[in-house]
């Protein structure tokens, strides 16, 4: 069972539709899923599940970048995470990375750093943010773009982050994920 | 929050409109007319009917005509939404995109220049339940544009009903078409929706195709009670 992680705030009606839904729609295609409002979801909650997906927001939801106290479970988490746009933002700010604006909408060159479970070599992905992160030296940078870092893993947990879209041109992703992780 | 729709009168963007409506206050529509047939954009056929679209539905239409070149009607765009920013105090726009990345990054770059919100209530909704979702709440939408084999000027004029989803279901099987011309191999336009006031009834329209390709122009047409 997969909780994936609603990253919209209560103002973004439509985040869901967007955001979470094309995730879900991929991920129940290898697993069953349950999505959680990121503000319902404590350390108690993850007994019930095998794996964590974090959504992406709208470019104008910034809130949970302003709310990494409300996602200290990450801390504590043992199951394999993915985080997704703005759910990579938090995983990063959680394990003490930090924010840098970075611009980037539409179709991007991603470039593989690192091998690793996920993907590999150059594809071409959709981006959709005003910031990228800088990782705490707990990660290990997996990709980039000409402009920033597009994928980290936590040297010592099964955490992952990207900062792409998967679910929009690259659904492998996500189902790598879930496979890696049976 | 108050939202603009982009809207072309096609089934797509009157969808969106409908889910917009359903959750935030919808305060006014926004066309581009593209003069140029090759635009990715904005071309559609009957793009000039939403202004009767618009009044049958109650809402105010802001539009723009544009010579259709790839960066300037982008530019038209942006003009347009800020427009609706000014006049109507719109916070956020409201696209039909469904798999387009192309339509989709352009239109969130220029909401992200504006400072508003851009959704995309159909984004990556699957195009089969999309059809059926549209007929099922009782859209009158016509097949006003085919664009790809094996479609031929049979199928325009035609409503979008039951019948025509399975044989889109079943051309999309043999050839690869997009069932819901996601790819742009047919276009329709949307003669009643269930927030239309009043419907459109069409008075005089023709064909224009010539073998994979071609148009149903609506010429004359009015508003009739429902």
């Amino acid at each position: 069972m997969i909780l994936v992680v609603d990253m919209n705030s209560e103002e973004n009606s439509f985040g869901f539709s967007e955001f979470v839904l094309p995730i879900v729609t991929v991920a129940q295609e290898l697993e069953q899923c349950i999505v959680k409002r990121y503000f319902e979801v404590n350390e108690k909650d993850l007994k019930g599940y095998d794996k964590v997906i974090l959504s992406g927001s709208a470019l104008k939801n910034t809130v949970t970048l302003g709310q990494t106290a409300q996602f200290k479970w990450l801390n504590n988490c043992h199951k394999p995470v993915l985080g997704i746009c703005a759910g990579m933002q938090t995983v990063s700010l959680v394990f003490g990375g930090r924010l840098v604006k970075c611009h980037e909408i539409g179709m991007t060159k991603i470039t593989t750093l690192k091998a690793n479970p996920l993907f590999s070599s150059s594809f071409n992905a959709y981006t959709l943010h005003n910031y990228a992160i800088v990782p705490s030296a707990e990660f290990e940078v997996l990709a980039e773009s000409a402009k920033c870092v597009q994928a980290i893993r936590h040297k010592q947990k099964d955490v992952y982050g990207v900062l792409f879209h998967p679910e929009v041109r690259n659904k492998e992703v996500i189902q790598r994920f879930i496979q890696a992780f049976p | 929050m108050k939202l603009g729709v982009l809207f072309s009168g096609g089934k797509d963007s009157t969808l969106a409109l409908h889910k917009a409506a359903e959750k935030e206050e919808v305060a006014c529509l926004i066309t581009i007319f593209s003069k140029n047939k090759e635009s990715y954009m904005f071309h559609t056929p009957n793009i000039e009917l939403t202004a009767l679209q618009a009044e049958a539905l109650h809402l105010p239409l802001i539009r723009k005509v544009t010579a259709g070149e790839p960066e300037k009607e982008l530019k038209e765009l942006e003009k347009a939404i800020a427009q609706a920013i000014t006049r109507f105090k719109i916070a956020g726009i409201v696209t039909g995109a469904v798999e387009s990345v192309y339509q989709a990054a352009r239109i969130q770059q220029v909401c992200n220049r504006l400072d508003v919100w851009c959704f995309n209530p159909l984004w990556k909704r699957n195009q089969q339940t999309l059809l059926e979702e549209i007929v099922n709440e009782g859209f009158k939408a016509v097949i006003s544009g085919i664009f790809a084999y094996p479609l031929d000027e049979k199928w325009l004029g035609k409503l979008l009903d039951e019948d025509m989803i399975a044989k889109l279901t079943v051309l999309s099987r043999e050839y690869g078409l997009s069932p819901s011309g996601e790819g742009g191999e047919i276009e329709t336009t949307v003669l009643d929706a269930p927030l239309f006031k009043k419907k459109i009834e069409v008075l005089d329209g023709e064909v224009e195709a010539k073998s994979n390709s071609g148009v149903f122009r609506i010429k004359q047409a009015r508003l009739t009670e429902k």
